[in-house]
């Protein structure tokens, strides 16, 4: 049997089951971040002495970390246009882009955390690393997350393009959509545990 | 975006490289406004605003909010309340401790 709506848009939803689909575990996703911001805000709050980031974290590496993920933010998008343009080339380009980009950003985090580990810093420190490894390291789970989805895309699920182009440029559009709420939640990460 | 056009797509594209080059200016500005060690709550709230600035062109341009069907705007009008209502719970808390 196929699978209904992966190309038209469903009547009464007005977009493809698959955009409504991510968009809804998107929701789900900012209420499992929002509740650890919370609770960022509500231990920061009542703590007597809150430490400041730029005083334990590396500022420089967190700030091309920004960069690289903003870029590859980037990258992900040109890649769904350039299937939308028709070009299967640019496109694996792109998206081989992205997934370089995302191992830039893990192994600058891995960086990071060896350098706190070898100071003996470790989440059961203190309450500020212990939110910090906790929101980067969900965060980093995100990003592996990231890339096994876009290295199937720039791999085997290439095949689809022969196949079903508009399915699969769907497709690339939705893995992009999580790629960007990604981004977007180490937007907000940056300058909560490393600048304020 | 389903029936984008390849014309469409182009002038996207132009777009996107755009919000790249803010989405650059802002995180310099924001790492340079970090350098000055400004007070606690001028540092937050010129912060957090550059950042939730970041995050509208993403949302808008990288995820097409801007031009979105109204069933997506619901779910995510629902979501903005309910991550209000998480952010406001500490604040309800030390509110009734009368701190």
């Amino acid at each position: 049997m196929e699978i209904p709506y992966t190309v038209e848009p469903r009547p009464d939803t007005g977009v493809y089951n698959a955009k409504l689909g991510i968009w809804l575990f998107l929701a789900s996703e900012v209420m499992l971040f929002g509740a650890l911001f919370s609770s960022y805000v509500l231990l920061r709050v009542g703590a007597t002495t809150w430490p400041h980031g730029y005083e334990h974290l590396n500022i420089p590496l967190a700030t091309v970390n920004t960069v690289v993920l903003i870029t590859s933010s980037v990258t992900m998008v040109m890649s769904w246009a350039s299937l939308a343009m028709k070009d299967i080339r640019k496109y694996r380009v792109y998206m081989g882009s992205t997934v370089a980009l995302a191992c830039v950003f893990l192994v600058i985090k891995g960086f990071e955390y060896a350098a706190k580990f070898e100071h003996g810093l470790y989440p059961s420190g203190s309450t500020f690393l212990a939110i910090y490894f906790t929101l980067t390291g969900l965060h980093g789970l995100h990003i592996i997350g990231g890339i096994i989805v876009n290295c199937y895309l720039l791999g085997p699920g290439t095949r689809m393009w022969k196949t079903d182009p508009a399915r699969f440029t769907n497709r690339v559009e939705v893995a992009g959509l999580y790629w960007h709420f990604v981004d977007l939640v180490w937007i907000f990460l940056f300058p909560v545990l490393y600048l304020l | 975006m389903e029936t984008a056009s390849a014309e469409s797509v182009r002038k996207h594209v132009r777009v996107y490289v755009t919000v790249f080059v803010a989405l650059m200016a802002l995180t310099l500005i924001t790492v340079t406004i970090s350098t000055l060690h400004l007070q606690p709550a001028a540092a937050i709230i010129v912060a957090l605003c550059i950042a939730a600035l970041k995050a509208s062109l993403v949302a808008a341009y990288f995820m097409h909010l801007i031009s979105e069907k109204k069933l997506i705007y619901a779910a995510l009008t629902l979501t903005v309340v309910l991550f209000l209502v998480l952010m406001v719970l500490p604040v309800s808390h030390f509110a009734d401790r009368g701190l």
